[in-house]
């Protein structure tokens, strides 16, 4: 993936939690397929499932938005990946915010998710532009830009991010490579981390 | 060169660095439970891997489970399926498993220390981000997502970024009824939600050197509330009589090599950090959160905020927040009433915990307006209780006194707020719904929660009688 195009949407809040993302109710799972439909799942529907009509999610003119604009500290919180894959799932391709959590972000990578940091003012100059509807933002990946209506921006990106959301590469088949390493390791442990399982029988 | 613990733990476990930069570190130890392994143990059986090292991973039954009587069915049918998946996966992959019905079951953060499998100087990996309370006894402790999950299963490592590291100097000594959890929120409050990101913390100070280790283990617990990944503190005489005789701690045999070795990794003193803040806490009083993430935070005396104290920017956050909790700006927080309490959570259900709320509840009885529950963070904690006699403490007060398990901190079973109660709480995130749908959540001490249960409101618990022992 070099470059996502999308209409953006812009929910512009601070500190968006991942219990805000997918609430603890639908980790009661053992796949990640689906998950889409229970994303912003209290923000999105009332107490009898209906969709909230002030949610910008559930705006007609944002229905195929999938790219995220949001405030600091997005995705802090819960480890739980869930939130990431309900994002995707749901077709959300790049979240845009100032900063995110540490564990969102690895998270997101490690699914193709795009988290892309920038400037909050930046940030909320875009969301002022998208508000209408029908702001299709072009990011490039490779070169670190983006572009929404005549015009471009740059941002950064850690280059192993990069690398890995362009070549979707299965990590544990390259981490597999350092076996040599991984068993140099294993036999220098010190002993007192082994675990001997007969123990808790006379705790 | 003078390093700290930090630097000291990661170098020995760094195997090898990429082209970007990013480290392979290995896992000495990894903690897994039922709600976030299922999909990473499905994705190594879907690609015929093995997991590598079945002897250092311990998992265990407690996010969803039920804390009602064991002998009961569980009736969740969701919860059931994914306690069964832990079952076949640990069979299937030769993992030991602490299950519901394990005289050892309780909180993936209770029991990796009181069970001796964190240790100083290890790193350690869980997939819950609470996972910084491990370094409350020096080990170097990272919260992961499903798919690191699975890569530790796999690979026993982890690439990751080297974080800065930022050292929180705390001074003073916190005053009778100011307890670890107080100085954890007020900390919150000073760095916000994001101030941690991208850091590992490490706690110093004379504060910090005076804490038993449990208390050190709410503040690491907390760390997470501030955006960091991972927190410290150097390991001390406290640390190592902590660890000593636990199930899995070295044998004598081994532990005066492990001590020698684990003295050697405290931070030098003349380390430096990445960013280092210090605080004097003489003065701190008991805190309440008021808002939907804990930086929302107040001492005990004060009142809820108006918007107009904030920035432009942050104002309809903090609108937002007011609204959803029902308050109002200028309310004294001792004026709030609760309808439950809670105490309990990864944060707050150690032994150390229940004695002090019991030492508040001790011979009073909780308000007829409330619904207030304890819940222990492991069955080995519940016994424990149970020989001081904490339980009856308890339960004569009108507390209900339940099994472990995460319950309502996460509010995955069937302990859960209804919309619009209002909690005083144990635990760690009063995000809204987080402790079920349109529940709110005050973040408060084991204290602060047992006096709330008392009066039925918050209550300055330094003003408070209560016994110095029981
Ligand atoms: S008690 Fe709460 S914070 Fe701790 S592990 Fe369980 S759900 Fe997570």
């Amino acid at each position: 993936m070099e470059v996502i195009v999308g209409l953006a949407v812009p929910l512009l809040r601070e500190n968006v939690d991942t219990d805000q993302i997918i609430p603890a109710q639908f980790l009661r799972i053992l796949t990640k397929n689906g998950l889409g439909r229970y994303l912003f799942y209290r923000w999105r529907y009332d107490q009898d499932g209906k969709p909230k009509p002030e949610f910008v999610l559930n705006d007609e003119r944002f229905k195929q938005a999938t790219v995220l604009l949001a405030l600091k500290n997005f995705g802090i919180g819960s480890s739980r990946e869930n939130a990431v894959w309900a994002l995707t799932d749901y077709g959300i391709k790049a979240v845009i915010a100032p900063s995110f959590g540490d564990i969102f972000y690895e998270n997101a990578v490690k699914n193709g998710l795009a988290c892309i940091r920038m400037d909050e003012k930046l940030i909320q100059q875009i969301g002022r532009e998208a508000e209408a509807g029908g702001l299709t933002v072009r990011i490039n990946i490779k070169e670190q830009s983006l572009s929404y209506g005549s015009q471009s921006v740059h941002y950064t990106m850690e280059p192993s991010v990069r690398r890995r959301l362009m070549s979707g590469e299965d990590e544990i088949e390259n981490t597999m490579k350092y076996e040599n390493k991984i068993m140099a390791y294993e036999q220098r442990m010190k002993k007192f981390y082994h675990v001997d399982r007969k123990r808790l029988l006379y705790e | 060169m003078a390093t700290t613990i930090i630097e000291k733990i990661w170098k020995e476990h760094e195997l090898a660095v990429d082209d970007d930069g990013r480290s392979l570190i290995y896992i000495d130890r990894h903690l897994t439970h039922e709600v976030t392994s299922p999909v990473a143990f499905e994705d190594l059986r879907i690609r015929g891997r093995k997991l590598r090292r079945p002897d250092l991973t311990v998992a265990v039954m407690d996010h969803n489970v039920p804390t009602g009587p064991r002998e009961e069915p569980i009736r969740d049918e969701l919860s059931y399926k994914q306690m069964q998946a832990l079952y076949k996966n640990s069979e299937d992959f030769e993992t030991m498993l602490l299950d519901y019905y394990s005289p050892f079951q309780g909180i993936i953060h209770i029991i990796g220390p009181e069970l001796g499998l964190t240790l100083p100087g290890m790193t350690l990996a869980a997939g819950d981000s609470h996972t910084s309370t491990h370094g409350a006894l020096g080990a170097l402790a990272f919260g992961i997502g499903t798919s690191e999950v699975e890569h530790v299963f796999a690979t026993q490592t982890l690439w990751l970024k080297k974080p800065k590291t930022m050292e929180i100097k705390v001074s003073g000594s916190l005053r009778r009824g100011v307890y670890s959890k107080d100085l954890a929120l007020f900390l919150i409050g000073q760095l916000g939600t994001g101030g941690g990101i991208g850091h590992i913390l490490e706690y110093t100070g004379e504060t910090i050197r005076s804490m038993t280790p449990d208390e050190r283990m709410t503040l690491c617990n907390l760390s997470t509330e501030a955006g960091a990944r991972s927190s410290i503190i150097s390991p001390d005489d406290k640390t190592f009589n902590y660890v000593r005789g636990r199930a899995f701690a070295p044998d004598e045999d081994d532990f005066n090599e492990a001590v020698e070795y684990w003295r050697t990794l405290a931070s030098d003193p003349n380390a430096t950090y990445d960013k280092s803040y210090s605080f004097d806490v003489s003065g701190l009083k008991p805190m309440v959160t008021w808002g939907t993430n804990p930086s929302m935070v107040v001492p005990v005396n004060g009142s809820i905020p108006s918007p107009d104290q904030f920035e432009a920017s942050r104002r309809p956050g903090i609108e937002a927040a007011l609204k959803y909790m029902g308050l109002t700006p200028g309310q004294a927080i001792t004026d709030i009433k609760v309808d439950r309490v809670f105490i309990g959570s990864c944060t707050n259900s150690r032994l150390s915990d229940l004695t002090i709320a019991a030492r508040v509840v001790k011979g009073r009885k909780v308000s007829n307006s409330v619904r207030a529950m304890v819940v222990p963070g492991s069955q080995y904690v519940k016994r424990n209780a149970e020989r001081k006699g904490l339980h009856s403490i308890f339960l004569e007060a009108g507390f209900e006194w339940r099994n472990a398990g995460c319950s309502m901190c996460i509010g995955m079973n069937e302990d859960q707020l209804l919309p619009g109660e209002r909690a005083a709480s144990t635990t760690n995130r009063n995000f809204e719904n987080r402790q079920g749908p349109g529940g709110r959540t005050h973040l408060v001490s084991p204290a602060m929660a047992a006096a709330a249960a008392i009066e039925g409101h918050f209550v300055d618990i330094t003003q408070w009688d209560m016994p110095e022992a029981i």
